[in-house]
């Protein structure tokens, strides 16, 4: 009677997109899938931009002012997307909040809630420091107009209740708004990195998994952070510059319009500047990232452990075109030719960062995906096919579709975001020219609005 | 008897350390075994006497509301086959729900495997589960405390609190874990707890008709299986993670991981 | 700001996490968890309540003693009732007869002809399920209390 009711065959979570392959344990699936390859990724991404504008902010490489601010507002972008992929995978995700509730600090996930809410209220303060002036300027430009419609009148309490009451933009004030940046920033750094290396972590402690326990993980995992987000925010700088160019040159933006605003030549120049400058701290920590990849590579096969045997079959064989053509060769030494050759320009910068992005993510996917291509009984395999078109609901989030909604939501909450904070917000003067000219909204700097 | 024995002494104990209370109250034989919180409870298979039937899969798929189509279990068994010309070949179709009825082994990825029986070198079953560690990495990985150690030995999910994170399921080393295809959060063997505070064996352990599972309170000296455990050369599987199995095995091979 | 935030989870965190949610005697790793869960497995239903022959049948017994002796010295004596009669469950209240489970299936379990000479199955009669009788369940010639060839 019981198994009458139950008779009909049932989809556990995870048969979906897993093939198995001679002797895999009747319970191993791919539990971990595209979303937990989203997941690091997207962290490290969160995390390498917020390091790329420290570099600014507390080492003072004067070079990077324009991409700090801007590397700043999309750190912040990406922050509740770091979230959305382990959301998406959780099984039950209506109880996520648990995490915060009862954390069980032996979980590396459970740092995840604490170290997550640190890391944001971090960028949040110094996001608001940054541009406290924006919005007071913002505000009062707002408050001596008398014509204000209904969505101005939104907009001016909108940004008076950002200023928090801090309405004082004198010298002495903005001092203390850079200092408390600076302080931000510095504790900003550790605080990235321990959220993107405890994402290592997660993987690096797993015992039971031959592939993913290492040492070196947490490591790895930070400095193939921070190059995939530096990498991410020189082609989202460059991209953007160049509607902005697109749009300096053809003077179709309100803002190109105006007199203040800069010109093609200007904006060209210092595109070149930045991305060089970026470009190069994405080589070192690119150097570093790889090295310690293949270190791990070679140690597992000089000390040749019982589990070297799988492990061999799996990165040599069967994983061998996704490991050493796509990771290596098209997302790591082909870029770093391309960065190191010389006359290296804009556009070639801005190529290989998409191959790193490539390679990065690629990365990724050979770990989460690579480390459970084999059976914990060390006899079999298993192969990942990514459900593309969705039939129901856990292959749309589990599948192409999730991690594609996962790979835009970024970009979306930036456009946003750069109305609140415009991300390419030149210094005090260009706030009060426009002022003068149209004297409706703050610069509509953002590229994402071509009109 | 085991239990039996072991009730005995404990009513004897009680009944003797409270003789005024014992004249107003009945002592409840069951009640005394599930609140002795010096009890561990340990698992024994021998793996010479099964010969994978899969009654006990069956028999715990349907007692613990597992959907029985579904493709994962808490308990199972595996085959080792040998050839005489040493190749090794192991499968487990739907976790020997149905017991072995096709002499071909499956490949996976639709394939079988057909051995010529006369090349059959040594080939045996594997009766598998929870291991119920004493340092057990499911739980330890637990980001919510949703899995936990009980007091007894048996480790156990709170399917109230559970968020479906699946790290227990990575962290486990013994493929004993998994999601439950309709509540949606993570599931293991319990050893049959409702079962097993009851004074009664597992539904795995009474299902088998050869004895290959037994249970045991491992505190207890002088349960005979306590005592083939202390005494007899037994395994654990995989005791190189240092997660202290609480499943023992007599006649593991070292294929069997 | 942020110790406001803080403590409103703090606060939220005081109404939302039950009260018997703490370290267990084996310590923070091991046993942090909603303690009441514990009696929530405890108290799930049994299903199968027999308890086999090492135990005398303590359940089937009740009322069908003469079958249970009897069958016990057959050599299908070790297997527990229930493995074919099904689970009891409410027994005899609900369901008031036990669904008996006659397949092919249930015998080929242990009757597939499987040549491992070491191991137990050896010394199981076995068949080859695709030549031996296919039309016929197995119930039909074999006793399936008193499996004995000659007394067929």
């Amino acid at each position: 009677m019981i198994e009458q009711v139950a008779q009909h065959a049932m989809q556990v979570h995870g048969e979906a997109w897993t093939v198995k392959e001679l002797f895999v344990l009747p319970n191993e699936y791919i539990y971990w899938s595209i979303q937990i390859v989203m997941y690091p990724f997207m962290t490290g991404l969160v995390a390498g931009a917020f390091v790329l504008s420290s570099l600014y902010h507390v080492f003072g490489v004067k070079k990077l002012k324009e991409i700090a601010r801007f590397s700043l507002v999309f750190s912040f972008a990406l922050l509740p997307v770091a979230m959305m992929p382990l959301l998406l995978h959780l099984q039950q995700p209506l109880r996520g909040i648990n995490v915060l509730m009862t954390p069980h600090f032996t979980s590396a996930i459970s740092a995840f809630g604490i170290v997550f809410l640190t890391y944001s209220f971090i960028v949040a303060s110094e996001l608001w420091f940054e541009y406290r002036k924006h919005f007071v300027l913002t505000y009062s430009r707002l408050e001596v107009r008398l014509d204000l419609g209904f969505f101005d009148n939104l907009r001016r309490l909108f940004f008076k209740t950002l200023t928090l009451g801090a309405f004082d933009i004198s010298e002495e004030a903005q001092e203390k708004d850079h200092k408390a940046v600076k302080v931000l920033a510095s504790i900003g750094i550790p605080i990235a990195c321990f959220l993107h290396g405890y994402a290592g972590f997660i993987f690096g402690s797993v015992k039971a998994n031959a592939l993913w326990m290492t040492p070196l993980m947490p490591v790895i995992f930070i400095c193939s952070a921070v190059v995939s987000g530096i990498a991410l925010c020189i082609l989202t700088y460059v991209l953007t510059q160049e509607i902005r160019k697109f749009m300096a040159r053809r003077r179709i933006a309100r803002w190109a319009k105006d007199t203040g605003a800069p010109s093609f030549e200007e904006l060209r120049g210092a595109e070149e500047q930045e991305v060089r400058t970026v470009s190069n701290y994405l080589l070192y920590f690119m150097i570093a990232a790889i090295t310690l990849e293949i270190l791990d590579l070679i140690f597992r096969g000089y000390t040749q452990v019982k589990s070297w045997d799988i492990l061999r079959e799996v990165i040599m064989e069967r994983d061998f075109f996704k490991i050493f053509i796509l990771q290596y060769t098209i997302g790591n030494a082909l870029p770093f030719l391309m960065m190191i050759w010389p006359n290296r320009s804009v556009r070639r910068v801005t190529a290989a960062s998409v191959l790193i992005l490539f390679g990065v993510f690629m990365m990724r996917w050979n770990v989460v995906i690579g480390g459970q291509a084999f059976s914990l009984s060390f006899a079999g395999f298993m192969h990942y096919h990514m459900p593309i078109i969705p039939h129901n609901w856990e292959t749309f989030k589990e599948g192409f579709f999730g991690a594609l909604t996962v790979m835009i939501t970024p970009f979306v909450i930036f456009y946003f975001l750069n109305k609140i904070f415009p991300a390419f917000l030149k210094d005090d003067e260009s706030v009060e020219e426009f002022e003068g000219v149209n004297g409706k909204s703050a610069p509509e700097f953002s590229a994402t609005r071509p009109y | 008897m085991k239990r039996r024995d072991f009730l005995k002494k404990s009513i004897l104990v009680i009944a003797g350390a409270s003789v005024p209370l014992s004249a107003l109250q009945m002592v409840d034989p069951k009640k005394v075994l599930a609140e002795n919180l010096d009890i561990h409870w340990a698992f024994l298979i021998d793996t010479f006497k099964c010969v994978g039937c899969g009654f006990c899969v069956k028999a715990c798929k349907t007692e613990n509301n597992i959907p029985f189509e579904a493709n994962v279990t808490r308990t199972w068994v595996e085959r080792y086959v040998y050839t005489k010309d040493d190749r090794r070949y192991i499968d487990s179709p739907k976790g020997a729900l149905y017991g072995y009825t096709d002499p071909r082994i499956d490949m996976g990825m639709g394939e079988y495997k057909e051995i010529d029986p006369d090349n059959v070198g040594k080939a045996f079953f594997v009766p598998k589960l929870c291991n119920h560690c004493i340092t057990p990495p499911c739980t330890q990985v637990c980001p919510v405390g949703a899995t936990y150690k009980a007091d007894n030995g048996v480790v156990l999910v709170d399917r109230s609190w559970c968020i479906g994170c699946g790290y227990c399921i990575m962290a486990c080393p013994y493929g004993a874990r998994f999601f439950h295809p309709t509540l949606h959060v993570a599931d293991k063997c319990t050893f049959c707890y409702h079962r097993i505070t009851k004074g009664m064996d597992t539904a795995c352990v009474n299902a088998c008709p050869f004895g290959a599972r037994k249970m045991c309170n491992i505190r207890d000296i002088d349960d005979p299986i306590t005592k083939i455990i202390m005494n007899q050369r037994v395994g654990v599987l995989k005791d190189e993670f240092g997660t202290k199995p609480q499943a023992f095995y007599i006649g593991l091979a070292q294929e069997v991981r | 700001m942020v110790i406001g935030i803080v403590l409103a989870i703090l606060v939220f965190r005081l109404f939302y996490v039950p009260n018997d949610f703490e370290s267990g005697e084996r310590g923070f790793m091991y046993s942090y968890y909603r303690q009441s869960n514990e009696l929530e497995w405890e108290n799930q239903p049994i299903k199968y309540l027999d308890t086999g022959k090492q135990h005398m049948h303590e359940f089937c017994i009740e009322c069908h003693s003469h079958e249970v002796e009897i069958r016990t010295e057959d050599l299908h004596g070790v297997i527990a009732c229930e493995n074919c009669h099904g689970p009891a469950l409410d027994h005899p209240i609900h369901p008031e007869k036990l669904e008996i489970d006659r397949s092919r299936e249930v015998c080929l379990r242990c009757h597939t002809l499987l040549t491992y000479t070491t191991s137990e199955r050896k010394r199981i009669p076995g068949i080859d399920p695709k030549e031996h009788m296919t039309e016929y369940e197995c119930v039909e010639c074999h006793n399936p209390h008193n499996p004995r060839l000659e007394d067929m």
